[in-house]
């Protein structure tokens, strides 16, 4: 198995705080890779760094590499809109654009970026919103508002919004801490489902899920990555005691 | 412990408050808007919107190129001031932290307050003398006026744009730029658009600018290098005599007509597509 991300001695600051400190890690292709940790101990930040959307944040700063299929993302000569267009991001709070409706919230991606071909756009949006199980819910109602679906179906809504752009990678940032347990384990599904076509990232606060969904686990305190290996090693036999501690609900 | 009672009564001396307060505030305005419709209907007939003025003290001609030199000189301010304002808007919300934006954000602030007759013997000095009484110095001065207003409703439009909606367009690869036009853009349309009228509905109603600018007609447009007439122009003209005051009247319903017009138009324009 190729290694899709190779992070190389990473480092990020918003402002003076170091909030990642030399994290080193390689991320297999079409595997699902959850990110844990206690809040604040930078998960969040780790995958902003990986679509380059960290930089945005006045003051914040990054050095170090992160390789995407070799290359450099950070490199001089790497436009982010560029490395964004390949990285497809789901955020924590569903997010759709309120004033689009469905059909054009899974077009966005392209519609922005300059497709016009009505054809094309009609088949991307389709195969998106299969793919994100929320075509059979709104193939009938795409002139609707995206923002009249539920919670649920809004962030499956903007899953598909991130496939429609057809990305190499998929990070997810909490993506059902605000959906109820029912929609939460239809993501879940989704993710697992995701991670033939897609290599995915995802950040969670929830063990059981990281548990669930991944093939791999990475562990965050305090900015820096403690351990990192299969799911089941983590779980199961983790190396370090401080993993051990946060897994079995020590801290947290 | 207090009673029940006790509460209910509280409640009931609060809210009746409330709603004297409202009734103060709104006795102006519903008499205002009272004694204008019962003294200028009465002027009112289809001949006043479509005939010329006639000269004061011989009340029988209409207002007919005051609604047209109005609509004309707010029209034109409106296509200088509007993209100015806007644009000044994006820059001030989109560059918030810089030390330009600081700078900018003061003097829009304190263009806002300048009186009007200053910006109407502004227009006059850099028009006026120039080419002479004229719908395009009338125009500019409004523009001037407009400016900060648009310029500080489109900055607070945008600001209440939340950060995730830009995030969303930002992490498609949508370039910084283009979420701004587009995502950014379409989700304050509706601020923006209330600043837009505002500043409109403001300038309709200007007297001062134009007292100085456009200097008033009797006749309809005869170009924009020409002087027009407008109706505050008319209102503060038909004023000075008794005779002339029922048509001073019409002229200042038809002003609030205008007006009432112009909040309507844009209501329905910007409607929120999903309400």
């Amino acid at each position: 198995m190729s290694y899709k991300i190779e992070i190389q001695g990473l480092d990020a600051w918003f402002g003076k705080k170091h909030v990642l400190q030399d994290i080193t890690m390689k991320i297999k292709e079409n595997v699902v890779t959850a990110i844990i940790g206690p809040s604040g101990c930078g998960k969040t930040t780790l995958i902003r760094c990986l679509n380059r959307m960290h930089e945005l944040t006045p003051g914040a700063k990054v050095a170090g590499k992160i390789l995407l299929d070799g290359e450099d993302i950070y490199d001089e000569k790497v436009d982010p809109v560029t490395i964004r267009r390949k990285v497809g991001m789901v955020f924590q709070k569903p997010n759709p654009f309120p004033m689009m409706s469905i059909y054009d919230n899974a077009a966005a991606g392209l519609k922005l970026n300059g497709v016009t071909d009505k054809h094309r756009l009609d088949e991307v949006v389709e195969k998106s919103l299969r793919v994100a199980h929320l075509w059979d819910e709104v193939k009938t109602e795409l002139g609707k508002s995206g923002a009249s679906l539920s919670g649920g179906q809004q962030q499956r809504l903007c899953i598909a919004r991130a496939l429609a752009i057809e990305p190499e990678l998929i990070l997810m940032d909490e993506p059902t801490s605000a959906l109820d347990p029912t929609a939460a384990a239809k993501i879940e599904q989704l993710i697992r489902v995701l991670a033939e076509d897609y290599t995915v990232i995802i950040v969670t606060h929830n063990m059981q899920q990281a548990a669930r969904v991944s093939d791999f686990t990475a562990f965050l305190y305090l900015g820096r990555l403690v351990e990192y290996g299969s799911t089941k090693d983590i779980f199961e036999n983790p190396k370090s005691e401080l993993t051990e501690k946060y897994i079995t609900g020590e801290f947290g | 412990m207090r009673s029940y009672t006790f509460r209910k009564i509280k409640n009931g001396i609060i809210v009746s408050l409330a709603y004297m307060a409202l009734i103060v505030a709104l006795i102006p305005l519903a008499s205002i808007l009272i004694e204008t419709i019962l003294r200028g209907l009465p002027a009112m007939n289809l001949s006043f919107f479509f005939e010329e003025i006639s000269p004061l003290g011989e009340p029988s001609g209409g207002i007919g190129p005051a609604i047209q030199g109005t609509l004309i000189v707010v029209a034109l301010a409106s296509i200088i001031g509007i993209p100015i304002g806007v644009l000044s808007g994006i820059y001030l919300a989109e560059f918030r932290q810089s030390e330009i934006a600081s700078i900018a954000r003061f003097l829009n602030d304190v263009l806002t307050n300048v009186p009007s007759i200053v910006l109407g013997i502004f227009g006059w000095t850099l028009i006026v003398v120039a080419i002479g009484w004229s719908v395009i110095a009338g125009a500019v001065a409004l523009a001037i006026m407009m400016v900060p207003i648009v310029t500080r409703t489109t900055e607070e439009a945008i600001k209440l744009v939340p950060i995730t909606i830009r995030e969303a367009a930002i992490a498609l690869g949508v370039p910084q730029w283009k979420t701004t036009l587009t995502v950014v853009l379409s989700s304050a349309k509706k601020g923006i658009a209330t600043g837009i009228l505002l500043a409109v509905a403001r300038i309709s109603g200007e007297t001062a600018p134009l007292l100085l600018t456009i200097l008033g007609s009797r006749f309809w447009f005869s170009g924009f290098t020409e002087p027009t007439a407008a109706l505050p122009l008319a209102v503060f003209n038909f004023s000075q005599l008794p005779i002339d005051w029922p048509r001073a009247w019409g002229a200042s319903l038809t002003l609030i007509f205008m007006i009432l017009l112009i909040n309507i138009i844009i209501r329905y324009v910007t409607r929120e597509k999903y309400g």
